[in-house]
């Protein structure tokens, strides 16, 4: 026994390892992301965000010198800080963009026309000269800094509450709520009363019924949308919630069917036969003990419905967002975005986030629910 | 009226609805169409109770009529039409001149290299993230966080990857991981390492496996006593059309080491990933391998967690070995388990739209079925075309959908 533990316990440290890789691997795009959403543009177009953990010497955009003009015994001088932070430590500066470290703080570097800069290495910085600098622009500096890590809720202000932001995310917040509610909920009453028919009902054709439902389960949706947009132009219904309710509703039942079915059936037969003795109409039955019997079942098929309407994008483009763009969806916001604003990551990164936000933690929440419906619906 | 407002209203129409429809439905039956009294009671409880499955069933079964069963006919329908001809019947006009478009040959032929692609990717690191936290501690965590892209819409995993493809000026730092990755590689030794051994010795398994596949598949066509039990008559060809599929791919992968060894690589340059044609599909294909592996792991796990442990343990006690264990005595216990994991991604991947429409749009060769019809449907408004794309992908999905029914059927007699 002592032979194969030890022969064991490297394959065990491998097997940790690997396992430590591949999470790393999985969870780094996202963390990216995240990470990202709490930088400034300044900071995601200079560095990888996988930086912005450490302190990190890197060279700064040139910053253009400002300031009020004193005079102090015969000189002009102007004297002010260059960075916000007082955290920021510059360990070489320059005043040309060909030799951006050219001096250590501390030192004095020669302008000309008798003008002196000197600038310390908290960034604190005195010019002096003869002459006025008058209105002229003043010089610009170069430095090189440590800049320890810095992240900013400025991003999430900008897309979720600036009123004068026009592509900002609270909107879509709200629609993609208005639609991902009820498109919920009612397919989980419909579906329920079917599961029970199917389940628990005698009747003729009912394994051809059940067969179906298994068919519609894999009937791509993109054969629907030309057929049911014409009927929904034809009944008035047109673009909107209601179309886009039903659309959910209508795409939802056959796996809503499937879950609940295979989840009833398996429900003990005694408790619902010793309720017909009692006298108990199936419409009861179906209230009172399947029901609440039911509600892991329930919990598992809400959740996929609601990460799926959450997070869809095919069905909202068809049936709900209109010309004016005023029932637009996060999802849509989040493409329009990619294609407007491709390079400006931090709020790209930030949009996408607020989007994907909800869904992870109703995920981290009810994950229990989400595999067990999973392990019904594909196990058998 | 404001949309919240309209939701909540909905909510309580459509819950009350039901649950009045089910409830007055189901009195009117008993009460007023067959009491349970009077001298016909037991006569009318019958014919109360044979009609009541069918009030149960009414709703769902006109919604899915409606919204999944008639779109089928309408398309197939529309397929055959012209619009532009108000509706006339026109044939297979609309499939010849899809036929003869190039985009949709190019959306065909990237739509096989996903089905391969994605399922087999993501069921086979599904297996492995499945076998290696089965039996550590914080197995429940690593699964967890493995399986979280699941919740992240394809949208979502769109801009994430984005930012992992992203490129910069050769002047600039890149932001984006992959070239950050890439620029480290420099043509010495480590660049030769990772970026031609250890490929081609990836390449090298793939095709020992296929081969293996390939002996599977003929073994019994060669040797007729091996099969067991009788086998369908139509078990032969789809043995051969495997068997041919994979010899295909065999050759692909041999050609591929070769190529992996001659290719002259542009080191110290960043890549613009999304726009290099043919491998740009790789790196779309890379989010939805991201995404659904943790769905296959997750089914995988529980059916690993199934098998009976006296069968693992008499193999110890036989001295085998991790791995003979793993591909000897577990691997074959799940099949039935993988081919259903495999064949559900498969369904996600025909349908596969928001990750290439966010990320290139079809453009640089990317093009997709399902993206091709959304092109067709709503930017060239040509419903004809678009209806017979979307009908081939129903034809793609046909085999699995009979596999599926036929399943049931088994199962409910």
């Amino acid at each position: 026994m002592n032979v194969t533990s030890s022969k064991k316990s490297p394959l065990v440290w491998a097997v940790h390892i690997s396992v430590v890789l591949l999470v790393a691997l999985w969870l780094f795009p996202t963390v990216g992301l995240f990470v990202s959403s709490f930088r400034t543009a300044d900071q995601i177009a200079n560095t990888g965000w996988w930086a912005s953990m450490f302190t990190q010497e890197r060279q700064r955009p040139a910053i253009r010198l400002s300031g009020d003009e004193a005079q102090v015994d015969g000189e002009f001088v102007i004297e002010g800080r260059l960075f916000a932070a007082d955290n920021v430590v510059i360990s070489r500066w320059g005043v040309n963009s060909r030799d951006p470290e050219a001096y250590e703080p501390g030192e004095e570097a020669d302008l000309g026309d008798g003008a002196n800069l000197t600038i310390e290495a908290n960034g604190a910085f005195r010019m002096s000269s003869p002459q006025s600098f008058g209105d002229g622009r003043l010089p610009r500096v170069f430095t090189t800094a440590e800049a320890p890590p810095e992240f900013t809720l400025q991003n999430y202000r900008f897309v979720l509450f600036d009123p004068n932001n026009r592509e900002g995310m609270a909107k879509a917040f709200f629609n993609t709520m208005t639609v991902t509610i009820p498109a919920t909920i009612i397919p989980i009453v419909i579906a329920a009363f079917a599961a029970y028919a199917l389940a628990w009902m005698r009747f003729p054709g009912r394994s051809l019924l059940i067969a179906a439902v298994v068919g519609l389960l894999v009937v791509p949706l993109q054969l629907a949308l030309i057929p049911l947009l014409k009927l929904h132009n034809d009944i008035g219904i047109g673009k909107g919630y209601l179309g886009v309710w039903l659309a959910h509703t209508g795409f939802g039942l056959p796996l809503a069917i499937y879950l609940l079915r295979n989840y009833m059936v398996g429900l003990p037969r005694d408790i619902i036969e010793n309720a017909r003795v009692d006298g108990a109409t199936d419409f009861q039955i179906f209230v009172k003990i399947i029901l609440p019997l039911s509600f892991p079942a329930l919990a598992s098929f809400a959740i996929f419905q609601f990460l799926w309407t959450w997070n869809d994008l095919l069905v909202a483009l068809v049936f709900l967002i209109d010309s004016t763009g005023e029932t637009t969806v996060m999802t849509k916001q989040i493409v329009e975005l990619l294609g407007t604003r491709g390079g400006n990551w931090e709020i790209l990164a930030t949009s996408a986030f607020v989007s994907i936000a909800v869904p992870l933690v109703v995920f981290f929440a009810m994950q229990k629910y989400l595999v067990r419906g999973l392990l019904s619906g594909s196990v058998k | 009226m404001h949309p919240a407002l309209q939701a909540v209203i909905t909510i309580i129409v459509g819950v009350g609805g039901c649950v009045g429809y089910f409830y007055f439905s189901n009195q009117f039956l008993d009460r007023v169409l067959y009491p349970a009294t009077g001298k016909n009671a037991g006569r009318n409880i019958n014919r109360a109770n044979q009609i009541r499955p069918w009030l149960f069933l009414f709703p769902a079964l006109f919604a899915l009529g409606l919204y999944l069963a008639y779109p089928v006919f309408a398309t197939l329908w529309l397929s055959l039409t012209d619009r532009d001809q108000g509706g006339a019947f026109v044939g297979l006009a609309n499939y010849q001149q899809m036929f003869r478009e190039p985009k949709f040959w190019e959306a065909m032929s990237n739509n096989m290299l996903w089905l391969i692609v994605v399922p087999a990717m993501s069921t086979a690191i599904g297996l492995l993230a499945a076998q290696l936290t089965d039996r550590i501690k914080w197995g429940n965590i690593a699964k967890s966080l493995i399986f979280m892209p699941m919740a992240i819409s394809f949208v979502g995993a769109a801009v994430i990857w984005k930012l992992v493809y992203d490129t910069r000026p050769a002047n600039q730092e890149q932001i984006g991981v992959l070239n950050a990755v890439w620029l480290m590689f420099d043509g010495g030794f480590g660049s030769i390492v990772f970026l031609q051994i250890v490929p081609a010795l990836l390449l090298a398994v793939f095709a020992a496996f296929l081969a293996w596949l390939v002996y599977q598949a003929v073994r019994p066509l060669v040797n007729a006593e091996i099969g067991h039990r009788k086998a369908p008559w139509w078990f032969t060809p789809l043995r051969l059309f495997f068997a041919i599929v994979a010899v295909w791919l065999i050759w692909l992968s041999l050609g591929s080491i070769l190529s992996v060894f001659s290719a002259r690589l542009p080191y110290g340059q960043p890549q613009t990933w999304l726009t290099m044609p043919f491998w740009n599909s790789f790196f779309l294909m890379a989010v939805l391998v991201w995404i659904q592996t943790g769905f296959a792991m997750v089914i995988l796990s529980a059916a690993i967690r199934g098998i009976p442990e006296e069968t693992i343990e008499a193999a110890v006690i036989d001295g085998a070995n991790p791995f003979q264990i793993f591909f000897k005595i577990k691997v074959p216990q799940i099949m039935g388990t993988i081919v259903v994991v495999w064949t559900t991604i498969t369904i996600v991947v025909l349908k596969v739209f928001d990750i290439v429409f966010a990320m290139t749009n079809g453009q640089w060769q990317t093009q997709v079925l399902a993206n091709y019809m959304y092109d067709k449907l709503f930017r060239a408004n040509d419903w004809g075309v678009g209806s017979a794309s979307a009908m081939i992908i129903m034809l793609l999905v046909t085999p699995i959908l009979a596999w599926n029914v036929y399943n049931a059927r088994k199962e409910t007699r």
